[in-house]
């Protein structure tokens, strides 16, 4: 323990309360300076880097909404459609709340993709910050099921079939898939059951968790220090103090800062609440308003947009894609085995490896493996770490081409997610099937194509022009 | 603490405790997941279920809700049942071979029924469980191939089943639609969920 501080002769009463606090709870004050007012950040932040304070802001109203919406929502499958529409006509400002959490939902993916997207091309996932990203990724998780959990509660047609879909998905993981499919849902259709699981899982397991995590992603974060547009290093150059040279303290500078941020979000946050909180569909599903009917898929089920590039990769995967993968996967095993530079043992592996990898491929049903490339797209997302080689870390200083990929790996992602929106079709297919192997490929040959190219020189000190 | 030595036996104890620790907290587990499985309530509301087909006309389709699934109750017309024999190389799995959603023995034919023209099935894709809708006008139209027989489609993923619930090749659906157990009464009643055999 510290020693006992005693406050100077003749201090006012301010400073004498703060000495009996610090006295009693000097963690608070430690906290305080390591996490804000002596937390250096690189002052070279650009615009990129709101999106990771509006995912706290996101999040807080999240759980603020969610609080006041669960006083009067009623997880019941005879109830909760009456309920939440209860809500929404007689309840007093209730419908202002329920639009601020379902256009939250939202808000929270556009942050975070902007967000994970800034990671990517300021190279924000290298060493020393693998966890922090790696941290991030669990977040991305627990939203997705946060999400999904959450879209049954209305009990409208969407939130039904859309259930439906997703727990079928379980279902195609063969041997366990059917019992685990009935595990999830507890009973042999979508149901009562379904309904109060998803419920506890959306208002308090998910939560929970997701909290903990964003907790471990800001103290991870705070250890190792944030990136910046340069990808350059800050603790690499202090002052005679031990301060970085290109870092300024979070409070209050990117307090101040981050405040703009805040108030242009909320103008655009609550121009969607007042004016289009459906927004044309793409927020709130129309097919939602209308009660679920187990007997009845309505004429078009699509998720919710922010669900939709990875929908759309299940729906590419067909007999003709698990083909176009097998072979990909032998054409793979061939160049790694003609130009990867492994030994003996080590070639004998990669051929024995892709042997098993197609004969698995040819064995399982296309539907199984739509469900292993929606979960595979996710998951590679932990791996980036190590699959970027690239000698530096922003896109700063990579090659032209490198921008190109980037923007060409955005537009695929785009068109995707718009494809998953659209009713199948097979010129959709064929455009997704092509997007989800860039997509894959973008990833899987990133040790490779990372490399190459004329890398320009990475200043010492970051570039920043002051105002 | 590094300079002494280590007390193997303490060690030991610690090794053992921790152990039976872990092996009582997996057991606790146990209760806990086996609560996610159908509760006594849900299984036993998987009763069969009686229907009269007396007043279904050719072409005309029933559904009735077993197991809080929606059960289908065709009555196919002579064009219908002659459209089956046509299509067989399009189809995936025109015999009811496989074994995911077993097809029973008394409708392991052309019309996957016990009689001909009454079609009983469950109106889930057995892709990820949409209910697939009613295309039984043969002919082009949209979201359909030009030369179509007329039979079932699926909005959510596009995958197509003949007027007897046989899903056609390189579909995302791998099976047909399930028939369920299901016996006749009499000449107009159907029983849904249970057969002879049982």
């Amino acid at each position: 323990m510290a020693e006992f501080k005693e406050a100077t002769a003749g201090a006012g009463v301010g400073e004498k309360v703060t000495v009996w606090f610090e006295n009693r709870f000097p963690t608070a004050f430690s906290e305080y300076k390591k996490h804000l007012s002596e937390y250096y950040a690189p002052k070279n932040f650009n615009v990129w880097y709101f999106f990771g304070s509006l995912a706290l802001l996101v999040l807080v109203i999240q759980i603020v909404t969610g609080i006041f919406l669960v006083m009067h929502y009623k997880p019941d499958a005879n109830l909760a459609f009456a309920s939440v529409e209860y809500i929404m006509r007689d309840v007093p400002w209730g419908w202002l709340v329920r639009y601020m959490h379902s256009t939250g939902a939202s808000a929270f993916f556009i942050v975070v993709y902007l967000h994970m997207w800034r990671g990517m091309i300021y190279g924000s996932y290298r060493k020393p910050r693998e966890l922090v990203w790696i941290f991030g990724v669990l977040i991305f998780l627990c939203l997705m099921g946060e999400a999904f959990f959450g879209y049954l509660l209305p009990w409208g047609q969407m939130s039904y079939w859309g259930a439906q879909v997703i727990v079928n998905l379980f279902a195609a993981i063969p041997f366990i898939g059917p019992d685990l499919a009935l595990l999830i849902r507890g009973d042999y259709v979508v149901g009562d059951a379904t309904l109060n699981r998803f419920f506890a899982f959306h208002v308090i397991a998910i939560p929970l968790v997701l909290i903990g995590l964003v907790v471990a992603h800001l103290l991870a974060l705070h250890d190792v220090g944030s990136n910046n547009p340069d990808g350059v290093e800050i603790k690499a150059t202090k002052d005679a103090s031990g301060k970085p040279l290109d870092g300024i303290p979070f409070h209050p500078y990117y307090t101040v800062h981050d405040i703009v941020g805040v108030a242009v979000f909320l103008f655009v946050f609550s121009a969607v609440v007042f004016f289009a909180p459906e927004l044309g569909g793409y927020f709130l599903e129309y097919n939602n308003f209308i009660p679920a009917d187990p007997l009845k898929t309505p004429a078009h089920i699509a998720p919710v947009w922010y669900f939709t590039p990875y929908y759309s990769m299940l729906r590419a995967t067909t007999d003709v894609m698990v083909n176009v993968l097998a072979v990909l996967t032998a054409l793979g095993a061939l160049a790694a085995l003609v130009g990867g530079g492994f030994s003996g043992k080590g070639k004998l592996a990669v051929a024995v490896a892709a042997v098993v990898a197609v004969a698995l491929l040819k064995t399982f049903d296309a539907k199984f493996w739509g469900v292993v490339v929606m979960g595979g797209a996710v998951v590679i997302l932990f791996f980036l770490p190590w699959l970027d080689r690239s000698p530096v870390k922003s896109i700063r200083y990579r090659p032209v081409w490198h921008k190109w990929l980037y923007g060409v790996f955005v537009v695929f992602f785009i068109v995707l997610g718009y494809l998953g929106i659209k009713p199948p079709s097979d010129a959709g297919t064929l455009i997704s099937q092509i997007g989800t192997i860039f997509y894959f490929g973008f990833f899987l040959l990133m040790p490779w194509w990372s490399r190459i190219g004329e890398f320009k020189p990475v200043p010492a000190r970051v570039t920043f022009a002051a105002h | 603490m590094s300079k002494s030595e280590v007390d193997s036996s303490r060690r030991n104890w610690v090794l053992a405790t921790a152990g039976a620790g872990a092996v009582g907290g997996a057991f606790t587990a146990v209760p806990f997941v086996s609560s996610f499985q159908p509760s006594e309530r849900a299984r036993a509301a998987g009763a069969a279920v009686e229907v009269d087909i007396g007043g279904l006309k050719p072409g005309e389709k029933l559904t009735v809700e077993w197991r809080g699934k929606p059960v289908w109750i065709v009555r196919r017309t002579p064009e219908q049942l002659e459209s089956l024999k046509k299509i067989e190389g399009q189809l995936a799995d025109p015999n009811s071979d496989r074994k995911q959603y077993p097809t029973p023995d008394y409708a392991k034919n052309q019309h996957r029924s016990i009689k001909a023209e009454v079609l009983v099935a469950v109106g889930i894709c057995s892709h990820l469980g949409c209910s697939p809708v009613d295309k039984f006008q043969a002919g082009a139209q949209p979201s359909l191939p030009d030369d179509w027989p007329g039979g079932f489609f699926c909005p959510c993923h596009g995958s197509t089943f003949d007027m007897a619930g046989r899903v056609f090749k390189n579909k995302p659906a791998p099976d047909n639609l399930e028939v369920p157990p299901h016996t006749y009464l009499s000449d107009t009643k159907l029983l849904i969920g249970e057969d002879k055999k049982a």
